[in-house]
């Protein structure tokens, strides 16, 4: 190197000058992370390190950085990519830049409190996290709800799929450069986080959906205003399918883009519009009922080639068929309780703690103490509009879960996304990453 | 569902004698030994769990005295498998103990490639090592990162919030 060039390297700094230092004085460890030897290949197997030719400047290959702050990666993800020309070779996505640790503070919350740490996971879904959350504490507690109490939980956690799912056509929308299908996916999302606001309080991170039931009863007049939800969301339906479904460009973007086969899902953990797109009928609420989702009629819809394509209708064919459970829910959500009449569990109403000495001393001990969970650990998965969410819990007998492990579906599924990004242009991975639907909060936690 | 009921709906073990428990939610337990934690997984995949569900790690440092079948010495860590039959309907959970000395156990990673990532989290969080994983790095926590942070001797950080007419830090 000539004293030209060196100089050209160097750098002053507040620490002084530094340079560059020659490409054979960077460690090995280094170096592979430099050229991308941790990529994911396709095949989800690893090139060696001693493979590279440290010397070769002009490689055919170029790793470049999508993200973490890219527009189109629905929050903080970044992706490691391997592209050849236009071609998109290997991908590694690069996650944690949203870990907070919730994991840890579900351990120092009680059981009573954790609803609130849950749902802020997935924040395009949190009642579906209060729900997985609920239902395991429930199980170690051994309580069973009353019927009111499912139905209700039946009612918001499918309106909270519906919601869930516009938001996607909304972003999906916008990805492939329809901004109308944007601002008409809002527009409809809206009309489920007003209803949400009157119910509990909340647009989002409700803490609604406790163990032992829900915080309260749903508001009077609430058949009305979730019938104007159907109504409106089921003629709008119609309108992005003319939006979007038929059109040349749109199906230009999303068919054969990004496809996926049945065998390859599976081997990766994938579940949810993922999973099904490929063809395999794999839906909790159908193969293994939760609540009494066993008691209402809907359909799975799977699709065939796996592409991005069949998972948009994948998607905005659960938003039919989660109105058609609702509107066999408005008819049928029973009279009664809607939380579980527990005294150790759930805090007596306001009125009867002026009167009842031993309604004070309970409500005293579930807000400062929590109430006791036995011993034992649980799981518990339910389908949450992204796939299997599941909750591994595991009590010690006192008042806060020991272990609180969330098994959330976008953190599984986009180990799938270099597979289906692999061979594909670098313009579609944009519309790649979002038919994964990856909501950050829930990937990392 | 009582403890009779489980023991009559029970479906047939898949790998015969290795421990098998119910939870407390009538689930179907099996505790292999550390050595033969691959193969059992390995005999289940065979037997038709096609997917592994989930897998992460728990900690008992302080919560040793875990109820565990006869023959089964608790360890500090547990490595806890979900494998699913979409076919049968079925989930076997897998708990393996892992001792705190020597933290390492087989990777799933050959027989479910799913595991990449679930694996690399239950590193990251506990320290355990999964021997076969092709890259076993840090996926949540920064790469400089000392320390497992789901470890119970893992501190909470806590800032001191000072209130208003408060008296005092406690």
């Amino acid at each position: 190197m000539t004293p030209e060039s060196r100089s050209l390297l160097s750098q002053e700094t507040a620490e002084g000058s530094q340079e560059m230092a020659s490409r054979d004085a960077t460690a090995p460890a280094e170096l592979e992370r430099e050229v991308g030897a941790v990529l994911r290949l396709p095949e989800g197997g690893v090139v060696n390190a001693s493979d590279f030719d440290v010397e070769r400047t002009d490689d055919e290959t170029m790793i470049i950085n999508m993200g973490p702050q890219h527009p189109s990666t629905h929050g903080v993800l970044r992706l490691m990519m391997e592209l050849d020309g236009e071609t998109v070779l290997r991908t590694k996505p690069v996650i944690g830049y949203l870990h907070t640790g919730m994991e840890k503070t579900g351990e120092e919350l009680t059981y009573q409190q954790g609803a609130t740490n849950v749902t802020r996971m997935d924040y395009l879904s949190p009642l579906n996290n209060e729900l997985v959350f609920a239902l395991a504490t429930e199980r170690l507690l051994g309580i069973e709800l009353p019927p009111r109490a499912l139905w209700i939980r039946m009612l918001l956690s499918e309106l909270q799929r519906v919601s869930s799912h516009l938001m996607w056509m909304a972003t999906n929308g916008m990805d492939v450069g329809s901004t109308t299908m944007m601002i008409f996916g809002f527009r409809e999302r809206e009309l489920v986080l007003a209803f949400f606001e009157k119910t509990t309080g909340v647009r989002m991170n409700h803490n609604f959906i406790r163990p032992g039931g829900t915080a309260a009863d749903l508001p009077d007049g609430w058949e009305d205003d979730v019938e104007v939800i159907l109504d409106n969301v089921t003629v709008r339906l119609d309108d992005y399918d003319e939006l979007l479904t038929g059109q040349p460009i749109f199906r230009e973007r999303m068919e054969g883009v990004g496809a996926i086969s049945a065998e390859e899902a599976i081997a990766l953990s994938a579940t949810g519009p993922i999973l099904r797109s490929t063809g395999v009928p794999w839906d909790l609420r159908r193969t293994m009922p939760y609540l009494a989702y066993d008691e209402v009629d809907f359909d799975v819809i799977v699709g065939t080639y796996g592409d991005n394509f069949d998972r948009y209708a994948i998607r905005l064919n659960e938003i039919r068929e989660s109105v058609r459970i609702l509107r066999q829910v408005l008819e049928r959500v029973p009279a009664g309780d809607y939380r579980v009449q527990d005294k150790k569990v759930t805090p007596p109403p306001r009125a009867r703690i002026d009167e009842s000495m031993e309604a004070l001393i309970h409500h005293f001990k579930i807000f400062t103490e929590g109430y006791k969970v036995p011993e034992g650990e649980v799981y518990v998965a339910v389908e949450s509009p992204r796939g299997e969410l599941g909750c591994y819990l595991v009590s010690d007998g006192s008042s806060k879960p020991y272990r609180l492990h969330i098994r959330a579906p976008s953190f599984v599924n986009l180990q799938s996304l270099p597979v289906m990004m692999h061979g594909g242009l670098v313009a579609d991975a944009v519309a790649t990453i979002s038919s994964v639907d990856p909501v950050m909060g829930e990937v990392d936690r | 569902m009582s403890a009779d009921t489980a023991e009559v709906d029970r479906p047939a073990p898949v790998v015969p004698g290795v421990a098998r428990t119910s939870g407390t939610d009538g689930g179907e337990i099996v505790h292999p030994g550390r050595d033969r934690y691959h193969d059992v997984v390995a005999a289940h995949r065979d037997a038709g769990f096609e997917m592994l569900a989930d897998l992460s790690a728990v900690d008992y440092l302080a919560h040793p005295g875990r109820h565990l079948p006869d023959g089964v010495a608790p360890a500090r860590f547990e490595v806890v498998a979900v494998l699913l039959s979409m076919a049968q309907r079925r989930r076997v959970r897998v708990r393996v103990q892992v001792p705190e000395d020597d933290p390492v156990v087989a990777s799933l990673w050959d027989l479910y490639r799913g595991a990449e990532a679930l694996e690399r989290e239950a590193y990251d969080m506990f320290g355990i090592v999964f021997s076969g994983h092709p890259d076993l790095s840090r996926i949540l926590m920064p790469e400089d990162w000392e320390g497992h942070p789901l470890r119970k001797d893992f501190g909470v950080g806590r800032v001191p919030v000072q209130f208003k007419e408060a008296p005092g830090p406690r």
